[in-house]
């Protein structure tokens, strides 16, 4: 009985040999990984900037920067690394959760255009680690919050939501602004994004110390006011294909 | 129970077998909170460690890993020893992989609340409890397959091949989408960024599902159904077809989570296409496992732990129904960021999931502790509760989806949008509130549960006593 095949020979070997079994696991289960995720890493047209089209229309996507500090970058400019500033309010973004309520990646239709502006682009979340497009909109996108409202208005907002937003269900943060920010902390995360790739040069690093002193509601504040203001879109042009 | 030793190692699968309930009360609680924090915001107290966004990390980590984890190493280490005739191949190792995953537990409760966050969705604990997670599983692997490999059976039984490639898959999964440079012991940061990011964590929180909550439960299934109807699997060759399928197939499927985004169209289409197709392997385990009472259906009539076993599957047969539909792209387009993706999770989450969990989980303590369940009327209690919960949860959830979904894209007849988004939240309003009373329900199911399952430890000991005065 025991000897008997039930299948086939090599179903057969499979249920008898463990280590068989992992090995055809181990491969089986690598492939759809492999083919989707790799090529994301080396196809040219995955990155908007890239795309010859882009590039022939003349559109500017990343910031074309020429040794500048990043406090001569003006909106619309292109994509550049966050500001300290920015980037201390990101790690409060990340700290809070906002994530999972919040999206920062807009699609291409007529209703979402019209409610939170342009479809987002590849290209603008490159310097992200992590990314935060999100996966639920409990609240609004956010992708292009930058610009709408004044800090006066995200201050409020973020106190106490309900007073500006009475349909609200967002909780009050009120100890961002009890709270400040480290710029030594900053100065070390602007270390390691560099590590991964975001193009920090030792004047950016050394613009952390500017930070100290400054609120967590300033810095929160300063990052979602640069949400999705650094490319300036040319409605006619279809960045994607 | 007496002082000689065990044909079996046991009494680490009855610490897990404790551990998952507590888990599943615990898990449950918090979501229950979060819930209704969505519905009465004023509960956010105005406490950054209870907010919605610092507590749903921990929801999340705490059903997934702490009682999903739990439930798959007490039913992994329960079935292996019993399909395969030997003891676990080491005791030691299985007692590290049960303080350890402990550990990690304790520690995530700690850490979420106070915003030590990686900000990855379902991967959000921080590089030290990454790297100890990784360390466990290797050992709850390297524990399970040897104990395998050392089996007194000549074949190797369909229950183990799904826990197998749980284990292969579940470790590509962490190890990859935790990459990230650290900035001190609490702090790092993702090495990929953005469009790969995104494609790296859906691969990763996909499979999450489809290896860990799917294939991992899957096995569960695949010995629990068949012990507890005492009949043997319907179709072997079904179990082969829909094992190799599932197991190639699945890993594809997370690029649906990012249709119409800034990720290449080709692969969100290809994960499209492979998800419709995956309705197949899908339901072959689904009718597998259904059909496995044929001929024995009478017995749903009065066996309450094969109520939870069936139940379950039938939530997985509509969960797995539901999956392709949305990520079909004209549905996704509606349906994506709603509350229908929330629906979807918990009718897979709590109507398979847990069902299936709990009817493994009361056949096993009656096993463990040679003894009946204290209350057979309390099972069916929790019974009941579980599939009014789960049903009250989802359908809440269909309910505001599909509206927030209609709301966010309905124009009047000027051509401008009618609502704002405000007026989308406040419309939520009720279906929150009913959500969170769905959540309440089930919740009730898993605390009846637990009195239910420390009463019949108790009544064991109590046996074990009379019996031992008796000798």
């Amino acid at each position: 009985m025991a000897d008997q095949i039930h299948s086939t020979k090599l179903q057969d070997k499979t249920e008898r040999n463990v280590f068989f079994l992992l090995i055809m696991l181990a491969v089986l289960l690598s492939v759809g990984g492999l083919v989707e995720i790799v090529p994301l890493f080396y196809l040219k047209d995955t990155m908007e900037h890239n795309r010859q089209a882009n590039i022939d229309a003349g559109k500017t996507i990343i910031w074309d920067r020429q040794g500048k500090a990043l406090s001569e970058w003006k909106a619309g400019d292109g994509v550049r690394p966050y500001t300290p500033l920015e980037l201390a309010g990101r790690d409060i973004y990340l700290r809070e959760g906002c994530y999972t309520c919040h999206s920062q990646m807009i699609r291409p239709f007529r209703d979402e255009k019209e409610r939170y502006g342009h479809y987002s682009l590849a290209s603008e979340s490159m310097y992200d680690h992590p990314f935060q497009w999100g996966s639920k909109r409990t609240g609004p996108d956010l992708a292009r919050v930058g610009g709408k409202y004044s800090d006066q208005w995200h201050i409020l907002h973020l106190n106490a939501p309900r007073t500006v937003v009475p349909e609200s269900v967002m909780p009050n943060y009120p100890w961002l602004e009890k709270g400040s920010v480290d710029a030594g902390h900053i100065a070390e995360v602007m270390r390691a994004m560099r590590v991964v790739g975001v193009p920090y040069t030792d004047a950016d690093i050394a613009t952390a110390s500017e930070i100290q002193g400054k609120s967590e509601m300033q810095a929160v504040v300063a990052y979602l006011q640069v949400l999705g203001t650094m490319v300036k879109f040319d409605d006619s042009h279809n960045y994607r294909d | 129970m007496s002082a000689q030793v065990e044909k079996y190692s046991f009494d680490v699968v009855r610490w897990f077998t404790v551990m998952a309930v507590v888990y599943l009360v615990v898990g449950t609680l918090v979501g229950v909170y979060i819930a209704s924090e969505l519905a009465w915001p004023v509960l956010n107290m105005d406490m950054a460690e209870l907010t919605f966004g610092r507590l749903r990390p921990l929801h999340t980590n705490a059903v997934i890993f702490a009682f999903g984890g739990c439930a798959l190493m007490a039913t992994g280490f329960y079935t292996v020893q019993r399909t395969c005739g030997v003891r676990l191949w080491s005791d030691k190792l299985a007692w590290f992989v049960f303080w350890g995953w402990n550990l990690v537990i304790v520690a995530a409760v700690i850490t979420l609340p106070l915003g030590l966050t990686s900000g990855k969705e379902y991967a959000e604990l921080q590089w030290p409890l990454d790297i100890a997670i990784a360390l466990v599983w290797v050992a709850f692997t390297l524990n399970f397959v040897m104990t395998v490999a050392v089996r007194k059976t000549s074949h190797i039984y369909v229950s183990n091949w799904f826990y197998m490639g749980m284990m292969v898959m579940i470790t590509y999964l962490h190890v990859v989408n935790s990459l990230a440079i650290p900035v001190g012991l609490w702090h790092s940061y993702s090495i990929f960024s953005g469009v790969q990011d995104a494609m790296i964590q859906w691969w990763y929180g996909h499979n999450a599902v489809g290896y860990y909550l799917t294939a991992g439960f899957l096995g569960i299934m695949y010995y629990f159904v068949p012990k507890q109807a005492n009949r043997p699997v319907f179709s072997y060759r079904l179990s082969v077809i829909h094992f190799w399928a599932l197991m190639f197939g699945y890993v594809w499927l997370g690029a649906h989570h990012l249709q119409y985004t800034a990720l290449p169209d080709w692969t969100g289409s290809l994960g499209a296409a492979v998800s419709l197709a995956m309705i197949i392997p899908s339901w072959g385990g689904a009718i597998n496992g259904m059909m496995t009472l044929s001929g024995a259906w009478d017995k749903l009539r009065n066996d309450y732990i094969l109520r939870f076993l069936i139940m379950s599957l039938a939530f997985y047969a509509m969960s797995t129904f539901e999956g392709p539909v949305m990520s079909s792209k004209t549905v996704n387009a509606l349906s994506h960021y709603t509350d229908w993706t929330v629906g979807h999770v918990h009718s897979g989450a709590l109507g398979w999931v847990v069902m299936v969990a709990a009817g493994a989980l009361y056949h096993m303590i009656e096993k463990l502790w040679d003894t009946k369940m204290y209350s057979a009327s309390l099972v069916n209690t929790h019974f009941w509760l579980a599939t009014i919960g789960a049903v009250v949860y989802i359908t809440a959830m269909w309910v505001s989806g599909i509206m927030q979904g209609l709301m966010w894209r309905d124009y009047d007849e000027f051509g401008t949008l009618t609502y704002t988004f405000a007026e989308s939240v406040a419309a939520m309003h009720p279906y929150y509130a009913m959500r969170a009373i769905g959540g309440m329900i089930y919740w009730l199911g898993g605390a009846v549960m637990l009195y239910n399952v420390v009463m019949t430890i108790r009544q064991a000991s109590a046996q074990r006593s009379t019996a031992a005065a008796a000798a």
